[in-house]
């Protein structure tokens, strides 16, 4: 036995903030999704929403890479 | 999946190329061992390639102002046009004001990015000591020239007159928390963007040192490449309209 309790919780931990990432990956998927969807139905306003498309994904996104940042903090700095 | 992690665990037991996928992102001083704040280290360097890149594209390319323009100048027109629409559309007809400083970001970002995708260089972006500086003077500039255009008007963002009085002091908290919280993710979404693709490139390359599966690991570094090549331009786009929408924020405080 090598490390101890606190080192494992900290891995523990890290593993587990990984799980933020699906979270991400399912809001990402549902605002491009949607903006398919809704571009499908009227291809002419298409155009002018996908900088929309791209500030909600970069949001949801957001959330996500918080995810990675506390399973790195975790890791690295505790 | 399983597979492959086993076969990382053989490659460091049999003493294959084994090498952290994290070593690429070491702040090395080019000359002599001492890192002090005047060192040049190989940051500065490819610091200093995209910013040579950025003139090549920029000024070289469209100095000799062909009317019908060859293969870079189209490229420097392309990306001159492209992001002046998405100032334009996004932060309004007076954010164009500002479009130069736009421009400087979107580039800098592009092509620190687009060279990091080169084998053996650094990627700069991948520093968050590198995108919180851009992303701090983001959000200094508009914070400043949000109470300098509208002084304390510019409180108007966190009190937001479409809802219901109820709520209105639940939501100026949350917005005034979600306005701190900006330059955070503002520069942790792109500097963990690259680095997490690039990291994903070195663990296949990893994999690609064990004989059995290095086909598929291959391809897989070929695939992930072709996606990187994507995300870099993504994340200088996001990092842009980002800045164009917090620019907004500050030209027009009023919901």
């Amino acid at each position: 036995m090598e490390g101890d309790v606190v080192q494992m919780g900290a891995y523990i931990g890290a593993g587990l903030a990984c799980t933020g990432m699906g979270g991400a990956a399912v809001g990402v998927g549902h605002v491009v999704g949607n903006y398919l969807s809704g571009a499908l139905r009227n291809p002419s306003a298409a155009g002018g929403q996908t900088a929309t498309m791209f500030i909600g994904i970069a949001f949801s996104e957001a959330l996500g890479i918080f995810s990675f940042l506390v399973a790195l903090l975790l890791m690295f700095a505790v | 999946m399983s597979s492959e992690a086993t076969g990382a665990e053989h490659a460091a037991e049999e003493g294959g190329l084994v090498f952290h996928p994290m070593d690429q992102f070491i702040v090395k001083p080019l000359f002599g061992d001492t890192i002090a704040w005047y060192t040049p280290t190989n940051v500065t360097l490819w610091m200093g390639f995209s910013i040579l890149a950025i003139i090549a594209l920029l000024v070289l390319s469209t100095s000799k102002r062909a009317i019908v323009p060859s293969r870079a100048q189209s490229i420097a027109e392309l990306a001159y046009g492209f992001i002046y629409k998405m100032v334009e559309d996004v932060a309004g007809k007076d954010g164009v004001k500002y479009f130069p400083y736009i421009m400087t970001l979107f580039m800098f970002i592009v092509c620190a990015n687009f060279l990091g995708l080169l084998p053996m260089s650094f990627t700069t972006t991948s520093h968050i000591a590198v995108t919180a500086v851009m992303a701090m003077a983001v959000f200094l500039t508009v914070t400043i020239l949000g109470f300098y255009l509208n002084g304390f008007g510019f409180l108007n963002i966190f009190w937001i007159r479409q809802a219901p009085l109820v709520l209105r002091p639940i939501l100026a908290l949350i917005e005034i928390i979600s306005y701190f919280v900006r330059p955070i993710s503002h520069s942790i979404r792109l500097a963990g963007n690259m680095m997490a693709g690039h990291a994903v490139i070195k663990v296949f390359a990893g994999f690609a040192a064990i004989a059995a599966i290095a086909p598929v690991s291959i391809a897989a570094i070929s695939a992930i490449y072709a996606l990187e090549v994507l995300v870099s331009f993504i994340q200088a786009y996001v990092f842009a309209i980002l800045t164009c929408v917090y620019l907004k924020d500050a030209l027009h405080p009023h919901h």
